[in-house]
């Protein structure tokens, strides 16, 4: 049994007035114990939404949250606040997107590392400090003595990721989420990052999603990859195949508009023709289709079905033939 | 590569071993600034002057000793004269004293109402920011109604109500009006610090409630309201010499207060101005200096004038 089983996550968010938005529309997928998922997508596909949702975190007011999200078999979606606080932080970490704002201005680094340590595994302040310093040396800040009196805007942005990584970690949660961890840092930096966690997981034996929309970040680290768009997963596969031969069209377009260091010289960039607004509802279509260079006139009509090709699960009524280039260049 | 080395043990050793808070990298801008320098600097004889004007004012601020003088002249007012460099008042008592006595009641009057503003605003401020929902809704429309009235008029209107006034009342009456300005603002920043990263982030980790609002939502919400409240005791100074003024004040005159000093020469003002200007220039350089404070600490407080 897998760790964490999502099925049919669907997340309505309902203002006053306004018609319901569907952010997640029906993921489902599974984390096995060690194992990293990647649930890819640009912005606004549900990504980080998904995330927030197996979290608890998203506000109790204005969103709907059905489906399960079942850990260790518990539905976290029916338990209590106490109960599901109790749980976060000890049993599912979560590293956020801005190291600087994730951290609390006012108390030095230390006091943030302790403070799970004391919540979760009742440690006295003096047995919790050494342990953060131990935790501090493991994500490799250097000098983690000083640094645990420091305050955040004292470390570097790559620093405090670290230690946002440290705090996550310092109760060995089996499941860590990591919502775009390296987007706000440099590339050089992002390196580092990714490293240092590929390492964390693998010692601890911790299970990670990973939540970006860098295919780098992926291909980097991902076992197994979900692609999100418009809040339904429209391609899951595991790494290789993924890469080797992108079936949907949105995941070759992504693909595709990675620019590459071999190209010639001048060579335009192949982009994903329109943006996120560009989305058609679900019902009674692809969200995809007015952006999709492979769109049929049933694409426009017909909701497409999950079809399952050779544990390669695909949402799309004409899928990429393997082998084919980078479609064509597009205007802009 | 050994060049390098020991550049970087310098540049460690340049830089300081331990944390430096929000407060000490404000306090370091502060030192050079000669605005805040100069308001601490009339804050600072202020305070010394009122602590020491027992042992600094010449005579006895209650005293009639000029007494005879007023009398001969028939109600003249005592100039200045040797051992009484700025003359008497109606009664006959020895203006310096009574003025530099009276710098006591003001740092009273200003700090007590200040801090009993600042406690109430706090709590009320915390119980709309932290629980929100109807909470919120009752504290906010109860610092609205408060709010809908001029500060001053509901001062009187709060002093008038106690039948017998005194320091305290002043006081009382001073802070009460505080507290709503001082709420809203603590209020505001809560209700920004709830949506923050470092929040959601606290609460992914499983911190408990209590401890989001009081180690995490409180500290980084406060800024605001210190730099409130160095303006409040300002204000405080202002209005509670404007109580005494109209006679809503402390009634014993023995102890005197600038406010108080101000009203009572109000039927003389046209041929002795200048009972009415030592007091009205007090009132003023004091507050100046609270207000000089307060503005630099807003400044150096400003997150975004960090570094």
């Amino acid at each position: 049994m897998a760790l964490l089983e999502v099925r049919d996550l669907t997340v309505v968010f309902q203002r006053k007035g306004e018609e319901p938005f569907r952010a997640v529309d029906g993921v489902s997928f599974d984390v096995e114990p060690g194992q990293t998922v990647g649930l890819v997508g640009e912005s606004g596909c549900g990504k980080s939404v998904t995330s927030l949702a197996i979290m608890g975190l998203l506000p109790k007011r204005g969103a709907k949250i059905t489906g399960t999200v079942t850990y260790d078999g518990t539905d976290l979606l029916k338990l209590s606040d106490r109960e599901m606080r109790d749980r976060r932080g000890r049993d599912l970490g979560m590293v956020f997107q801005d190291p600087l704002s994730s951290l609390n201005p006012v108390i030095p680094i230390g006091l943030q590392v302790t403070e799970v340590l004391e919540r979760h595994r009742g440690l006295a302040r003096k047995e919790a400090m050494i342990e953060a310093k131990n935790l501090l040396d493991k994500v490799g800040i250097p000098d983690p003595n000083r640094r645990l009196k420091e305050y955040p805007h004292q470390l570097s942005g790559g620093m405090r990721q670290r230690a946002l990584i440290a705090i996550a970690l310092a109760c060995r949660p089996k499941l860590l989420i990591a919502d775009e961890p390296t987007t706000a840092l440099d590339v050089t930096i992002q390196a580092q990052i990714l490293s240092v966690m590929k390492e964390l997981v693998q010692d601890l034996g911790t299970a990670l999603v990973m939540i970006t929309h860098d295919l780098g970040v992926v291909a980097g680290l991902c076992d197994e990859v979900n692609v999100l768009y418009g809040g339904k997963v429209v391609e899951k596969a595991n790494r290789h195949p993924l890469f080797a031969e992108p079936r949907h069209p949105y995941t070759h377009g992504l693909l595709a508009s990675i620019p590459r260091l071999d190209a010639a010289p001048g060579e335009k960039l192949t982009p994903i023709r329109g943006s996120v607004a560009d989305n058609i509802p679900w019902a009674n279509a692809c969200a995809f289709a007015p952006r999709c260079p492979n769109a049929l006139d049933v694409c426009r009509e017909v909701t497409p079905a999950v079809e399952d090709q050779l544990g390669r699960l695909l949402r799309c009524h004409n899928p990429v033939v393997p082998g084919t280039p980078a479609a064509e260049e597009v205007p802009v | 590569m050994a060049l390098g080395v020991t550049k970087k043990e310098k540049i460690d050793d340049l830089a300081e071993t331990a944390g430096v808070s929000l407060a000490a990298s404000a306090w370091k801008r502060l030192k050079r600034s000669p605005v805040f320098l100069t308001g601490a600097t009339i804050i600072g004889i202020f305070i010394a002057i009122s602590l020491l004007s027992p042992w600094l004012a010449p005579h006895d601020p209650a005293s009639p000793m000029l007494i005879d003088q007023v009398i001969k002249a028939r109600n003249e007012i005592p100039a200045a004269q040797p051992g009484h460099p700025l003359g008497g008042d109606l009664q006959g008592r020895d203006f310096l004293s009574r003025l530099l006595i009276g710098s006591q009641q003001t740092l009273i009057v200003g700090i007590g109402a200040t801090i009993i503003g600042l406690t109430g605003g706090l709590i009320l401020g915390t119980l709309a920011g932290a629980i929100g929902g109807w909470v919120d809704s009752v504290v906010m429309r109860i610092v609205d109604v408060m709010l809908s009235l001029p500060s001053l008029l509901l001062a009187f209107s709060i002093a008038a109500m106690f039948a017998r006034p005194s320091q305290f009342t002043v006081i009382l009456a001073v802070a009460i009006v505080q507290i709503p300005v001082f709420a809203r603002l603590l209020r505001g920043s809560m209700l920004a610090q709830r949506h923050s990263d470092h929040v959601l982030a606290a609460t992914a980790l499983g911190v408990k409630k209590g401890a989001i609002v009081f180690r995490h939502m409180l500290p980084n919400s406060l800024g605001p309201v210190i730099v409130q409240s160095t303006l409040v005791l300002a204000t405080a100074i202002i209005e509670a010499a404007a109580l005494s003024f109209l006679g809503l004040g402390n009634p014993d005159d023995r102890t005197p207060e600038w406010g108080q000093m101000l009203g009572d020469v109000q039927k003389v003002f046209d041929t002795h101005p200048h009972l009415a200007a030592w007091p009205a220039i007090c009132i003023i350089i004091v507050a100046l200096g609270f207000t000089l404070m307060g503005e630099t600490l807003r400044e150096a407080l400003d997150p975004k004038n960090r570094r």
